[in-house]
């Protein structure tokens, strides 16, 4: 750190401030901005002259969303989403951590498990062949093709296990000797010592299913299946539109353009409310899963 | 009865034990099953890579062509652009993300003031948790043709430029954007780093004359060496990731020049245009480069830095 009290280290100091608060608005400003255009009104977002303020306050944009059956319908799909996968992934975790856990010695066929799930994730079918799979399990255009393909996080299955290893033997031993079977030894030994690292992986897996825009392109042929980012991507960003209308000058394009980006902007302002909301724990837990993962076996 | 006293419980633990192993291959069952679907069925569905895969014939009824699609795909002028763009991005991001990062931990690790040192973590962190639906919509509206960035431009005199349907500028943008997403969240390993190195150091070289930035080159950069390395060796299987979600948000046939990578490019071609065996074919040859990578990824750390990814 930087020490003492002459002229030189306090102009140090005010240039790290300077740099660090600056990176940080950085990061800040371009999110605030759109928060300002979504509480916009139309002229203001067509002059482009919003900054961080919105310029003719107006809630309009907000009270379209609302009554967008379809926006909506593609929120709950992927509330729903994020409940089932939430619960899947968290069982599955914990299932597959417990035994991984366990020494060679104390379980033969470890080691051969542990292969296996290294190679799931080392390597994949790929793209094509994947969605090939899919569609011959007629998954397509359903809930459960935005649930089944992730329901094994193979990273939050290591990370888990890599926890587990540190809880201490002595009290796996204790409850050995109480008779518990293993069953009863993972949920009242090992998940109750493990709660950050669950909610570490619990975040991720929310956070995950939310922002996945991808499944939904592929697998959902139907709009009314797509989950919320996949619906918003299909209507706010077409470059190709825009680098068009941006070169031609094409006036009534322009137009259509601008009403939907005061839209789109209050679009993405809802979408991210719910991930807004469990940021704090978010950031609360997510270091201890980086630490915990980044050592691993 | 003393006798049997002694046994019994010995017998009961065997058995305890034998059902405890029955009870671990029971737990793994579920999670088994999810991948030999998931992830080892479509390894299996590899096979249409080597054949004229039509759907309605199926794995087992599709005509096999040997290596065909590989070599018309090492025909095609396409290919070597797109695995370019794809290295060139992907080592971009992996260069400017790190070092912008390590600064960032550096530079945030002098701030004394917690109110201010906690905003900006919290402010930084932020673009790592949101979708490149929404950050793409934000990279939009500042750097489109009347975005943000071109109207300084234009206020100080200078030409608007194109960046979102220029192949100059559509690769630095990927990559600046990226990085810019990303640099909070990265430089949370390297504070840890930081952390970690001994605090007596710093003050014997105060005591001896060194400056901060002497301190910085000769102590906490040393010190945070091995995760750096770690961390490098760890991120070169990623040189195949253009970033699917970034690039699909941001493109447009304009820059397929330079911004297109496997990823759009498989879906483009083999989903989209419905030419599976050879998006299958695309996306095996990457997926072996691929492993191959971590591999020698695996085993670059275990050498280097005594500690390794799996």
């Amino acid at each position: 750190m930087i020490q003492g009290n002459s002229l030189s280290t306090k102009i140090g100091k005010f240039i790290i401030y300077f740099i660090v608060i600056s990176l940080g608005l950085v990061c800040l400003l371009p999110l605030w901005n759109i928060v300002a255009i979504s509480f916009s009104g139309g002229a203001a977002v067509a002059a482009n002259v919003v900054g961080l303020t919105p310029v003719n306050f107006s809630t309009k944009a907000y009270e379209m969303i609302m009554e967008d059956a379809q926006f909506w319908r593609s929120f709950f799909i992927s509330v729903q989403r994020v409940a089932l996968a939430l619960a899947l992934n968290l069982i599955l975790i914990v299932l597959m951590a417990y035994p991984l856990s366990k020494t060679k010695r104390e379980f033969k066929s470890r080691n051969i498990y542990m292969n296996i799930i290294i190679f799931a994730m080392l390597f994949s079918g790929g793209l094509i062949p994947t969605y090939i799979v899919i569609r011959n399990l007629n998954l397509l255009d359903t809930i459960w093709v935005l649930v089944l393909p992730g329901a094994v996080p193979i990273f939050s299955v290591i990370l888990i296990m890599n926890f587990f290893v540190g809880v201490p033997k002595s009290l796996e031993e204790a409850a050995i000797i109480d008779g518990a079977s293993p069953l009863q030894i993972l949920f009242k030994v090992y998940i109750p010592v493990s709660l950050p690292a669950l909610a570490t992986v619990a975040l991720f897996s929310i956070v995950g299913n939310w922002n996945d825009f991808m499944s939904g392109l592929i697998y959902m042929s139907q709009v009314s299946n797509y989950p919320i980012m996949t619906y918003i991507q299909s209507l706010t960003i077409d470059i190709a539109e825009l680098v068009r209308s941006g070169t031609s000058n094409d006036a009534l394009q322009n137009i259509a353009e601008v009403q939907n980006r005061n839209l789109n902007a209050a679009k993405i302002v809802i979408s991210t409310i719910p991930l807004l909301l469990i940021y704090p724990f978010l950031q609360k837990y997510f270091v201890t899963g980086i630490v915990v993962g980044s050592v691993k076996e | 009865m003393a006798v049997n006293n002694e046994i019994a419980p010995a017998r009961d633990r065997k058995k305890d034990v034998k059902k405890a192993k029955l009870t671990y291959h029971a737990m793994l069952a579920p999670g088994m099953i999810f991948l030999l679907i998931f992830s080892f069925a479509p390894m299996f569905g590899i096979v249409m890579a080597f054949q004229d895969f039509v759907p309605a014939k199926g794995f087992f009824g599709s005509e096999f062509v040997g290596l065909e699609h590989f070599k018309y795909m090492f025909n095609l002028p396409d290919i070597g652009k797109v695995f370019r763009n794809t290295i060139v991005i992907a080592l971009g991001k992996i260069i400017f993300g790190s070092l912008l990062a390590i600064a960032f931990a550096i530079l945030l690790n002098e701030i004394r003031l917690k109110l201010v040192k906690k905003s900006v973590q919290t402010i930084v962190y932020l673009p790592h948790f949101l979708s490149w639906v929404v950050l793409a919509t934000v990279v939009v509206n500042l750097f489109s043709l009347d975005g943000t960035v071109n109207q300084m431009l234009n206020s100080f005199g200078m030409d608007r430029i194109n960046f979102l349907g220029s192949n100059t500028w559509f690769q630095p943008l990927l990559i600046g954007s990226d990085v810019w997403k990303e640099f909070g969240f990265n430089s949370v390993i390297y504070l840890a780093a930081i952390a970690s190195v001994d605090p007596g150091l710093h003050e014997a070289a105060s005591i001896d004359g060194a400056n901060w930035w002497k301190r910085v080159w000769h102590i906490t950069l040393p010190g945070m060496l091995p995760i750096i390395l770690l961390l490098a060796i760890l991120s070169l299987p990623n040189v195949l990731e253009g970033g699917f979600d970034q690039v699909y948000n941001l493109y447009s046939p304009i820059v397929y020049e330079t911004g297109d990578t496997i990823d759009t490019y498989v879906y483009r071609e083999g989903l989209v245009g419905r030419d599976y065996s050879f998006g299958a074919a695309v996306g095996l040859f990457r997926s072996v480069i691929g492993l191959i990578l971590i591999l020698s990824a695996n085993n670059a750390a275990k050498k280097f830095t005594e500690r390794k990814l799996f």
